[in-house]
């Protein structure tokens, strides 16, 4: 018989009348389905299989629901709606997967005409480059600000008092001969260095502090490789009731240390500046020859980087702190400089052309 | 400044070789760039400090080494051989400014020889960097190299009553200096006049008809002190920099006066002959007494970190010069020797306790603290700009902020920042725009072969005058050429105004803002006059950018649209990053309606906007233009428009009844002003 006749009576006049029956009658409806399966031969005919077993209101599973289980004595109900909804799920999973085998065919053959020379160069949206300063300048700031240091600013155009005057260079001192100045009118000068910010930032807040002030500065110097109008200083200063020389040594050994690395050693030597005393020179170690003498040395092993020392006190009569309580260090150095030595950009000029053949190696 | 070794041994018996003795002054604080060996001879090259004037010689030097090596000093001292006749007798010096010249020691040697110096003395000038002239004048600079003190030689048959007076300038007088130049002098310069005019601009250079000659035999030999802010005053007057003046105005010794002169007048007569009078003739008016510090133990401490030891404190300052005595608790007092002019105070005596005990021996440490640190008060913002720039294919470039006065003209309506001082004119005013800037950038790329250019800069312009200073900062975008690297995946593009006005859009969208808006007010003349908008945040102007005016583009020779954007940064940060705000995302889906309008020219896109915004219907989610149409079967005049609105009210369906009634009030508005439904 038929399968679409055996699904149009009930059990009772397809004469099954206990679960071996029933059993068996189940295995003829999936031994006939996975054959119709296993002969499916394109995604048109597994739509009329579907709906010619599974469809929701002439589907033979259907008619096996009508016919056989909703009028079953009820000793066998149990076991016939089980293996309905087994069968109907083995159905459903077969087709699937009969479907995915079908379509994987045609779609390779659709795809290959879509292949592509995959190892051509990809299609770039430009990214912009971070300038080499800014990259410094973002640095220096993360390592000082991981040691408690906060960032202040001042004016490029700077008055005599703050840039010279309170940092105790009265007129007429010699150690302003060093810093060739670009004035502006009366008192008015462009700033020589980032000191200004140590007074300025000193007239309003009280200790305890610890400042940096990265910025721009100006100096009536002949452009050539290594010198530059318009530069880039980072000025830093501690003011509390316990910093001295050995803190002034170990902050500055600990930033160049993070900045260029842990084999850095520094260096400080006795040197002048009005605003420090006692002042030193700060070197580093050779990065480029690790201290053995080369060419960028000038075989001397050391590279001079910073100028710092402690704050002379004269300053803090200038912005009102007790001497006799606070002591503090300050130190300044050129970005610029920092910048170059990292990188070995070997002329200060290329940093202010806006030459992208330059700029976008910082990416 | 070039040191002699063999010079500097003369004085102190060093335990070093050349080498070394070079890297330790270095870590004293005497700057040792190299040492060469020239001719047989050891030559330090140093730098000294301006505020170390006694160590800008050979005895200074020694003494440093001295302290170094803890190693006696050789005293300076010379007891010329002189004759019975007496100086006094011969010649008279007399100060009529005590103020400015504190002292005045003087030799007279009768019946000397001007020739050329005997050999030793023009090799060891030589070796140290000085051209021999004759051996009077020899001596003076001989001694100014060993002692670093400035002496002067006249020609005593030259001076008028054979009167040295030290007095003040007067007003019309004038005088021939070495270099021949005629110098004005008035009250400000101090002078050595002798009975009748002055024969010498103190302390920085003598008169040309007072000095030695060829025919010379009689020579007053100047041994003085004079007041350092005086010289450097006169110097710079004058505009002269001497190796006297240069000594004088950063403080000379004013206890070698007399040991200078004696031991110059034992060399003349060495070297030139002739007889030594009787008698240093030494004016002493004004002695200035150094007055003793107070050194404390505990203060060195405080300011060091680390305890120096006491004997090691002693040890140093005494080789230095100075005088201690200790009162047994931890303190001294210490005076300074009359050569160290910059040691004034306590803190002046611990500096040179630390630069000889060795900064290398203090340890490093890294200092206590609590506290919070802050950031500059617009990093933030800062960061965004300069990240969503870079994201939008902006480099960062940072130019020169010193420009020429006909490259900031078409930038500024007022007056730029001018410097008084300039070192050219490329670089004389502070500029008053970005954009002058970036365009310089631009030429400098397209000239090199880089035709797709996109760069940003941060950073101040500048603007004022006496006194009252602005500086504003700027963000500048600059961006010409190709919009995509091609074209091998895409057609090429160029950038044009609206992909400008993209990134503009992108980069204020950073930032918190009621109502944003844009109109064709770029307000400068430097914009293309069709292409150039204004930026409006809350009715401020936040930014202008555009096409640069093809005039000023032709100027530069370029063919291709350059495109610049000017941000105004103060004005910016005033509003604030903007914070991320949540709204539930509506599971009902919007409802798109389109309109195909038939658009007057006059009527730009920014009124149809507002129109439909002022409409206030709050399901209306978005209003788009989507398309535009000229000429074809739009009339000259108007331009075909469609319009797509997304209408959506959050969890709930919308009716046709209700999108229909709102369709048409917008239609409404819109006819107002002038707009058509195409048919
Ligand atoms: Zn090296």
């Amino acid at each position: 018989m038929k399968v679409e006749e055996q699904v149009r009576q009930t059990l009772e006049g397809l004469g099954v009348g206990d679960e071996a029956g029933v059993a068996g009658l189940f295995d003829g409806l999936r031994t006939q389905i996975e054959r119709e399966l296993a002969g499916l031969a394109s995604a048109d005919a597994g739509e009329q299989f579907r709906i010619r077993w599974l469809g929701r209101k002439q589907g033979l599973l259907t008619a096996a629901n009508d016919n056989w289980l909703k009028p079953a004595p009820p000793a066998l109900k149990r076991a016939v709606g089980r293996l309905l909804n087994e069968v109907k799920r083995q159905a459903e999973q077969s087709l699937e997967a009969r479907r995915r085998e079908l379509d994987a065919g045609s779609e390779t053959a659709r795809l290959a005409v879509q292949r592509l020379d995959v190892t051509l160069p990809g299609l770039r949206r430009p990214i912009g480059a971070r300038h080499p300063v800014q990259i410094v300048i973002d640095e220096v700031q993360e390592i000082f600000l991981s040691m408690g240091y906060s960032v202040e600013e001042g004016p490029e155009i700077e008055s005599d008092y703050y840039n010279f005057e309170a940092l105790n260079m009265p007129r007429e001192h010699p150690a302003r001969d060093t810093q060739a100045t670009l004035y502006v009118a009366g008192d008015y000068l462009l700033r020589t260095h980032t000191s200004p910010v140590q007074i300025r930032t000193m007239e309003k807040m009280q200790p305890p502090l610890r400042v940096i002030a990265p910025g721009r500065v100006y100096r009536r110097d002949n452009p050539d490789a290594t010198h530059s109008f318009m530069f880039h200083q980072v000025e830093g200063f501690a003011v509390d009731t316990n910093i001295t020389f050995c803190d002034l040594k170990g902050t500055l050994d600990y930033f160049f240390k993070r900045f260029y690395g842990e084999q850095v050693q520094t260096r400080f030597r006795p040197s002048f500046f009005p605003f420090t005393e006692p002042s030193a020179e700060v070197d580093i170690s050779c990065i480029f020859c690790s201290g053995a003498g080369c060419r960028k040395c000038k075989q001397s092993g050391w590279i001079e980087l910073f100028g710092a020392g402690m704050i002379d006190p004269a300053l803090y009569g200038f912005v009102k702190y007790d001497e006799r309580k606070y002591s503090g260090f300050a130190f300044g150095g050129g970005i610029d400089r920092l910048a170059m030595l990292r990188y070995g950009i070997e002329d200060i000029q290329l940093l202010f052309q806006g030459d992208l053949r330059f700029l976008q190696q910082f990416r | 400044m070039r040191l002699l070794s063999s010079w500097i041994r003369e004085f102190v018996d060093i335990p070093a070789d050349d080498r070394q003795l070079a890297a330790d002054l270095t870590m004293a604080g005497v700057a040792v760039d190299s040492v060469a060996v020239e001719q047989g001879q050891a030559v330090l090259e140093a730098d000294v400090t301006t505020n170390r004037p006694d160590a800008m010689n050979h005895y200074g030097v020694a003494r440093e080494a001295s302290a170094i090596y803890d190693r006696d000093l050789k005293p300076y001292r010379a007891s010329p051989v002189e004759s019975a006749r007496p100086a006094l007798g011969v010649a008279s010096v007399e100060i009529a400014d005590p103020d400015l010249c504190a002292r005045y020691s003087a030799r007279v040697i009768l019946g000397v020889k001007v020739g050329p110096s005997p050999e030793w003395m023009v090799k060891r000038l030589e070796a140290a960097g000085t051209r021999s002239i004759n051996n009077v004048a020899d001596v003076t600079n001989y001694l100014l190299l060993e002692l670093g003190h400035p002496l002067h030689a006249f020609d005593l048959d030259l001076l008028a009553g054979r009167r040295i007076i030290v007095r003040r300038g007067r007003a019309g007088e004038r005088m021939a200096t070495l270099d021949g130049v005629v110098r004005e002098l008035t009250a400000q310069n101090l002078v050595i006049a002798d009975g009748e005019r002055p024969v010498a601009i103190a302390g920085v250079m003598g008169g040309l008809d007072s000095g030695i000659r060829d025919q010379t035999t009689n020579v007053l030999l100047e041994s003085a002190w004079f007041e350092p802010r005086s010289i450097r005053g006169t110097a710079r007057r004058f505009g002269m920099h001497t190796d006297a003046s240069h000594r004088f105005e950063r403080g000379a010794d004013l206890g070698i006066t007399a040991a200078g002169a004696d031991r110059a007048a034992e060399l003349i007569r060495e070297v030139a002959g002739g007889e030594v009078l009787c008698g240093l003739i030494d004016v002493f008016p004004a002695p200035r007494p150094r007055p003793a510090l107070l050194l404390r133990q505990t203060e060195l401490e405080r300011i060091l970190g680390e305890r120096v030891p006491p004997e090691r404190v002693e040890q140093i300052l005494r080789r230095l010069g100075f005088r201690l005595a200790a009162d047994g608790a931890g303190q001294w007092m210490v005076e300074p020797p009359s050569f160290r002019l910059d040691v004034e105070r306590e803190i002046d005596v611990i500096e040179e306790v630390a630069r000889l005990f060795g900064y290398q021996r203090f340890p490093t440490r890294l200092p206590q603290w609590s506290g919070v640190a802050r950031r500059a008060p617009h990093w933030h913002a800062e960061r965004a700009l300069r990240e969503t720039a870079r994201a939008l294919g902006y480099s960062q470039t940072i130019s020169f902020t010193l420009i020429a006065p006909r490259q900031a003209e078409p930038f500024s309506l007022t007056d730029p920042v001018r410097l008084a001082n300039p070192l050219s004119e490329e670089a004389s005013v502070m500029r008053p725009s970005i954009v002058p800037g970036l365009l310089n950038a631009v030429e400098w790329n397209l000239n090199r072969g880089t035709r797709a250019v996109r760069l940003f800069e941060i950073g101040k312009v500048y603007a004022g005058a006496s006194g009252r200073y602005e500086e504003p900062s700027i963000l500048g975008l600059a961006a010409t050429g190709p919009v995509q690297e091609g074209p091998l995946h895409a057609a090429p593009r160029d950038m044009d105004f609206f992909d400008l006005k993209g990134d503009v859009e992108a980069v204020l969208d950073l930032f918190q803002c009621g109502r944003l808006y844009f109109d064709a007010n770029a307000g400068a003349d430097y914009y293309h006059p069709g292409r150039a908008a204004r930026a409006a945040m809350d009715g401020e102007t936040v930014a202008r950018f555009g096409q640069l005016h093809p005039r000023m583009a032709a100027e530069r020779k370029w063919r291709q649209p350059v495109l610049i954007a000017e941000l105004y940064l103060d004005r910016l940060f005033c509003h604030g990053l903007r914070r991320p705000k949540y709204e539930p995302v509506s599971r009902v889906p919007a409802v798109d309606r389109d309109f195909s309008l038939v658009v007057p020219d006059a009527v730009a896109w920014e009124r149809i906007e507002s129109a439909v915004g002022r409409l206030g219907i709050q399901e209306l989610a978005a209003v788009h233009p989507v398309e535009i149409l000229r000429g074809g079967p739009v009339a000259a005049g108007s331009y075909g428009l469609l319009l797509r609105t997304v209408f959506q009210r959050p969890g709930q369906t919308l009716s046709d009844t209700e999108v229909n009634e709102w369709s048409a009030r917008l239609i409404a508005a819109l006819q107002e002003l002038g707009i058509a439904l195409r048919a």
